[in-house]
């Protein structure tokens, strides 16, 4: 593959790396190159990280597809109850209950549940962890930080292949004839420590517990790589202050994923034993059938705090990549230097150290006591300092700018209007005396779908429309790409902004049914704007996937090494590169990343030595 | 992959995979610091078995902290060129591995034989849990030392970058491991005390 080299006409940015590059002999040594000798070990059983990225981004859209039809399913059963969903019943078979009488079809209150709870764990874990950090760790990590590919390409191959199999047996459950688990994606005790507490909670949880084992394995193995790449394989010059916010995002996000997995793993375990080996860890004193059962001694909060001590961080592992891609991609987009860039450093670390200590707001209503509360209610404020120096930060960058309006940016931008209107309403969640009214009710599911969920894909959005000419070497429509934007910018909102009345007026989350309760009848209208807004909003996520697919084959090409005048290193490569990223030396950095508009300059790549008395800005 | 080992990463002052095993080691920790502090909340929350621990916890801790003396002599056998130092030393940190584990095992008996069985009380299950997590990981470490052991019988002996770096990482964490148990034991006697 060197020989593209020679090919190429020589760019500037060619010369430079020639010149000043750092020669590490590495296409002297081919058997670097048997990764990808044949098929089977280019796309399917790589160990490059550009492809190891491309298989986590397919996957996670896929699960995005499944999960996403799986919200319309059971929002159509909650926002139309008195209509007849026969019409699901050759999908969905025996979970569509007809009424002998009135022929009317209703979704199974089980499989309502089993639905709700495969959306959550589908999301949180496939879509927005392995789907986002996997893929953007994996294809920036090493191209950002000038290596030639992981620490471990096979422990890499190893992290996207358990995640397979988490997907694989995820999968299988949901054709259980007892159906898939049901008991809401935190699977609190009982309902999954006791097998025959619901149907879901039998050989649904037991397939749900190895399937999220395997995903622990491979988020730790994903993490242990992309920390030790970071630390160690960072070409000459790169030094940490000069490294992309990106990849302070992706850093901080595995260290925060290494530290608490392991802790969701411990939960796990001990269900596991509660469920199988007659131990009590987390079970206490039930009656099934007015049976008594003999588990005694057990604490069900005790399972809460494990749990919550992933929980908490896990959404900040969701979040944090989507604020590392969104600094770079708005830097890049308005032609300035991020604004604030060590103050964005710290922000990373400091919410990273934060996320630690604050699991217990999930856990205000579980009677923790009180008193202790109150700690966690300072810690969980305090959060949001460093998150409004981000948001500072973002809007300081963009003000000003010489912006484009291309879909990345679009996405970027539209990622810090959803993280401020979801991080409001964290403030009023956080406080503990609030959350007696909040707790379990719309108003939580509308900050967490707010911040968490619509956010973290903006950011995945930005990323994908932004790197995607890295990928494939062709660019994705920008016509649709903004049709995309602005149907999900205004259909999120459409979706999510009602349900922050609905929560405050009381209604709970995760039920099946609402007419026993007169005074919610007023939300009926509500609940059915609700469903359509997020019907058309899918279909807006269809043209996504329909944009992807066609623009991987058909897209424009792109002819440029630099499309988007960015100065970080993946811009210094082939339009496609090859394995080891660099057909020779390997480049060499000279300054930080966001030397936009510098000295009349539009962009200064990163490996374009300081000018003589020039000094490096920060 | 052999390539990337020769090149970028002799910059660095630490190998790449040793860093990677310590990275992996400090998310074991966590795995083991989110049972014990389990373990301390459950037990203030009171209805708990008071007993006594089985003696043999003692015997199979000293096998295992001898253990880790062999493995280190053997190690240096290996860098001075006493051949036989390094592979007999490593046959013996192997057998007192898999003794550690039969002392375990018998801890275990002794325990059902006291009444306390897994399911009785969770004082109980959680000594079960913690020795027996802590047990999966020995297991893992007597691979290692097997694969060591089968270097240094099979293989010619030379003292090459690559034979020292996987000495090196089984000796890391087998180490590991010990401290490991040498915590638990620690933790679970100091809690007993309380
Ligand atoms: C200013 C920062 C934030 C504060 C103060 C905050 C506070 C809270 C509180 C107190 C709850 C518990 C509500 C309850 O169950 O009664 C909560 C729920 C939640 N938050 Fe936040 N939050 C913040 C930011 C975020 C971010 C950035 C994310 C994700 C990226 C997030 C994701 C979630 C999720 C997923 C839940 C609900 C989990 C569940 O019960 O299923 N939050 N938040
Ligand atoms: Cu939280």
């Amino acid at each position: 593959m060197a020989n593209v080299l020679t090919a190429a006409p020589h760019s500037e940015e060619d010369v430079l790396i020639e010149q000043m590059g750092y020669d590490d002999h590495f296409h002297e040594h081919h058997d670097g190159d048997k990764f990808q000798s044949n098929f089977i070990t280019t796309y399917i059983f790589s160990q490059d990280h550009k492809m190891i990225a491309k298989q986590f981004l397919i996957t996670g859209m896929f699960w995005g597809v499944i999960g996403g039809l799986m919200s319309l399913v059971f929002r159509l059963q909650l926002g139309f109850p008195e209509e007849s969903m026969a019409w699901l019943k050759p999908v969905l078979g025996k979970w569509i209950e007809i009424n002998a009488e009135t022929g009317m079809g209703a979704l199974s209150p089980d499989f309502y549940y089993a639905l709700v709870t495969m959306h959550g764990t589908i999301l949180v874990f496939f879509v927005l962890t392995a789907g986002l950090s996997g893929t953007f760790s994996n294809l920036l990590i090493p191209l950002q930080l000038g290596a030639r590919d992981m620490a471990s390409p096979l422990l890499n191959m190893m992290s996207y292949w358990f995640f397979f199999l988490a997907g694989l047996i995820m999968f299988i459950s949901l054709f259980l004839n007892t159906g898939p688990f049901s008991g809401g994606w935190t699977a609190y005790p009982p309902l999954s420590a006791l097998p025959q507490a619901s149907s879901g909670s039998g050989a649904g949880m037991t397939l749900w517990l190895i399937s999220l084992v395997f995903f622990v394995v491979s988020v730790l193995l994903g993490g242990i790589n992309y920390i030790t790449t970071v630390l160690n394989l960072r070409t000459k010059g790169m030094n940490m202050w000069r490294m992309p916010l990106t990849i302070w995002a992706f850093f901080v996000t595995a260290i925060l994923g290494l530290l608490s997995f392991p802790v969701l793993a411990s939960a796990f375990f001990l269900v596991m034993c509660d469920r199988g080996l007659g131990t009590s860890f987390f079970l206490n004193e039930i009656f099934i059938g007015g049976q008594a059962l003999d588990h005694v001694g057990g604490s069900p909060v005790l399972y809460q705090h494990l749990f919550w001590f992933l929980g908490h961080p896990e959404v900040y592992i969701i979040i944090l990549p989507a604020m590392g891609i969104v600094s770079e991609v708005l830097a890049v987009h308005s032609r300035k230097p991020v604004f604030g860039y060590k103050a964005m450093v710290f922000s990373i670390l400091a919410i990273g150290f934060l996320s630690f200590i604050v699991w217990a707001h999930h856990m205000f209503m579980s009677g923790v006591n009180p008193f202790i509360s109150n700690f966690f209610v300072v810690f969980t404020l305090i959060i949001a300092v460093p998150s409004a120096v981000k948001v500072f930060n973002w809007i300081a960058t963009l003000f000003g700018g010489n912006i484009r309006f291309t879909a990345a940016s679009l996405f970027g931008i539209g990622f810090v209007s959803m993280f401020i209107s979801g991080g409001l309403t964290g403030i009023f969640l956080g406080n503990s005396a609030i959350d007696i009214q909040m707790h379990d009710t719309y108003f939580v599911v509308a900050h967490f779908h707010i911040v968490m969920g619509v956010a973290a894909f903006f950011g995945m959005f930005a990323g994908v429309y932004h790197w995607f000419p890295k990928m494939y070497g062709r660019f994705m429509n920008e016509t649709l790409g903004k049709l995309h934007f602005w149907g999900t910018m205004v259909g999120a909102y459409l979706i999510f902004w009602p349900m922050h009345y609905i929560g405050m007026a009381g209604v709970p989350r995760r039920y099946y049914r609402f007419d026993t309760f007169q005074s919610f009848s007023q939300f009926d209208d509500m609940n059915k704007f609700i469903t359509i807004a997020a019907i058309i909003t899918f279909g807006f996520q269809l043209i996504l996937v329909i944009n992807f697919f066609y623009s991987i084959w058909y897209g424009k090409k792109v002819t440029e090494k630099n499309p988007w005048g960015a100065t970080t290193l993946e811009w210094t490569t082939e339009v496609d590169p090859g394995h080891g990223n660099w057909a020779g030396k390997l480049p060499v950095v000279h300054r930080w990343a966001y030397d936009y508009a510098k000295d009349g300059q539009e962009f200064i790549s990163q490996i374009t030595p300081l000018k003589e008395g020039e000094t490096e800005t920060h | 992959m052999s390539s990337f080992e020769n090149t970028v990463y002799s910059r660095n002052k630490i190998h790449p995979q040793k860093f990677a095993l310590l990275v992996s080691c400090a998310s074991v920790v966590m795995l083991f610091a989110a049972l014990t502090s389990a373990y301390v909340v459950r037990q203030a929350a009171g209805n708990w078995l008071e007993f006594p621990m089985p003696v043999l916890f003692l015997y199979s801790t000293l096998t295992l902290v001898v253990s880790s003396f062999t493995l280190y002599f053997s190690y240096k056998g290996f860098l001075a060129g006493n051949v036989k130092t390094y592979k007999y030393l490593l046959l013996l940190t192997f057998v007192l591995g898999i003794l550690f584990i039969y002392l375990q095992y018998k801890g275990w008996m002794a325990l059902v034989a006291m009444g306390v069985e897994l399911g009785t009380n969770p004082s109980g299950s959680f000594l079960y849990v913690l020795s027996g997590l802590h047990a999966a990981h020995i297991l893992g470490g007597l691979a290692a030392v097997f694969v060591a052991i089968l270097h240094a019988f099979i293989l010619p002996y030379e003292v090459s970058a690559k034979r020292k770096l996987r000495f090196e990482m089984t000796q890391i964490y087998w180490h590991f491991v010990d401290v490991l148990w040498i915590y638990l034991i620690v933790f679970l006697w100091l809690q007993q005390q309380s």
